[in-house]
């Protein structure tokens, strides 16, 4: 760990290098995937008081004990998950991130990048640079982010915030909105753990910067 | 027996009757916040440090819930009216729902009960069934969300409250209207003084048109359609204008207490 550290730095010293992943990069990263998890785990108890399909969560995976101890996480840990995310989006909007990171995207990229990553051809070499993939799965979860928080908002307070939920076509739909948000981000967070796992400069990026 | 359960209550939901029978036991683990059980260790394992040490988690939770409540009286609207919907929509059977079975809920005879009216008020005077049937009512149909996510669409008639308190003279600046309810255990809630004076939070002395079934709070429910079905009082028997922050059934276990919608 040691030895690590002091040829890092060495590096770095060297070749003065911009981080793969800036600093706020990684501030709100893991920000945002300790919220997650909170809100994800007490989600499942809030589910389970009411539960829209044919199953419940086992107690083991959630969080807050009963539904009114799984309340008090889940609109705590929306506050983190909101502030931070808008932090998130500000930054991502102002510094040119977004722009420069995830654009463009095109249908023959992902099809030429799926095909790459589905024969192990894809290359990490550059981890600044997404592939097609990437910006699609990207793009496409900071959208869910997005829907899974209006979506929560309008079952939070659907008398005050009633356009929004009429936005969703009714409280009951934003419920199964809300619930199918988090099925596409736990998925997303399997694939994205998983990759991280096969490919661990990338994660060590996403900690130390490069 | 069943057939008598029948006339009690018109197409009750058994589904939901066995549920809700079914969350009562657990009693003394729904009155602690967290579990420390596997969930807690995971979360700990995974964080690598001890945030969630359960009291001052719990002390935190509790802290961010009262903030919570000053959000929720902040975005509250006096004017922002819950939506309403055609009878056509009305959720049947709309689902009896409760801390008990509803075998174990109030039977009040109508002739015998009282309202009575405390606190911060001029008159304080017992009101019967019959002096309040008196007053002018109105019809809304609404939906009642309720804290577990589902909700029912149903059609309430009764006075609007805050038509109620101008008669009793009740001194409007005061923070809170507590309700005090026959529901075994003794249920009660506080119900902050705008969302009493907000012009759909009502009196309720009938349900689809007829008098209120036992099921849903006969003699009396508190409508409150910009509230959570949890701080919509049935079986009222006494309602006190108060500064006072006295709790409530579902409140003191941990249900955030303005819990608006």
């Amino acid at each position: 760990m040691t030895s690590l550290a002091v040829s890092d730095h060495q590096t770095e010293t060297a070749t003065p290098a911009k981080a793969i992943q800036p600093v706020w990069v990684r501030m709100v990263h893991w920000i945002n995937a300790f919220a997650m998890l909170l809100m994800i785990m007490s989600g499942w108890q809030i589910y389970n008081a009411s539960p829209l399909f044919g199953f419940t969560f086992s107690r083991s995976i959630t969080l807050g004990g009963w539904l009114g101890g799984a309340l008090l996480w889940h609109f705590a840990a929306m506050w983190l998950l909101m502030v931070n995310g808008l932090i998130y989006l500000a930054l991502g909007f102002a510094t040119g991130r977004f722009r420069k990171k995830l654009l463009p995207i095109t249908p023959g990229g992902v099809i030429a990048d799926t095909k790459a990553a589905l024969t192990f051809k894809l290359s990490h070499d550059d981890l600044s640079k997404y592939n097609s993939v990437q910006k699609l799965l990207y793009t496409g979860i900071i959208t869910v982010g997005v829907v899974i928080v209006l979506s929560g908002l309008s079952m939070w307070k659907p008398v005050q915030l009633h356009w929004l939920v009429s936005l969703f076509g009714g409280y009951d739909i934003a419920r199964y909105v809300h619930f199918t948000c988090m099925a596409l981000i736990v998925a997303f967070l399997v694939i994205h753990v998983a990759l991280a796992l096969l490919v661990p400069k990338s994660l060590r990026a996403m900690i130390i910067g490069r | 027996m069943g057939r008598l359960r029948k006339l009690l209550i018109p197409g009750v939901d058994k589904k939901l009757l066995v549920r809700d029978a079914v969350k009562t036991m657990p009693e003394l683990t729904r009155r602690r916040f967290i579990t420390a059980g596997t969930s807690l260790g995971a979360l700990t394992l995974l964080t690598g440090c001890d945030v969630v040490d359960s009291s001052s988690a719990e002390e935190l939770l509790k802290k961010v819930s009262k903030f919570n409540d000053a959000v929720q009286a902040w975005m509250f609207n006096p004017d922002a009216l819950a939506p309403t919907f055609p009878e056509s929509m009305i959720t049947k059977p709309f689902p009896f729902n409760a801390y008990y079975d509803l075998d174990d809920a109030p039977e009040i005879a109508g002739a015998d009960w009282k309202l009575e009216v405390r606190g911060l008020v001029e008159n304080k005077k017992s009101w019967t069934l019959d002096e309040l049937y008196k007053l002018p009512q109105v019809k809304q149909v609404t939906r009642h969300i309720c804290v577990e996510g589902w909700s029912a669409i149903g059609s309430w008639t009764g006075t609007p409250l805050r038509d109620f308190l101008k008669l009793v003279g009740a001194d409007t600046r005061a923070k809170y209207v507590w309700f005090q309810c026959a529901d075994k255990d003794g249920y009660n809630s506080p119900l902050d003084m705008r969302t009493a004076l907000h012009p759909q939070t009502q009196m309720t002395f009938k349900f689809g048109d007829e008098i209120l079934p036992r099921a849903y709070g006969f003699p009396m429910k508190i409508r409150v359609p910009t509230k959570l079905g949890f701080k919509n009082p049935k079986y009222v028997l006494s309602m006190e204008v108060t500064n006072d922050y006295k709790g409530g059934y579902w409140e003191d276990q941990g249900y955030n207490s303005f819990s608006g919608s």
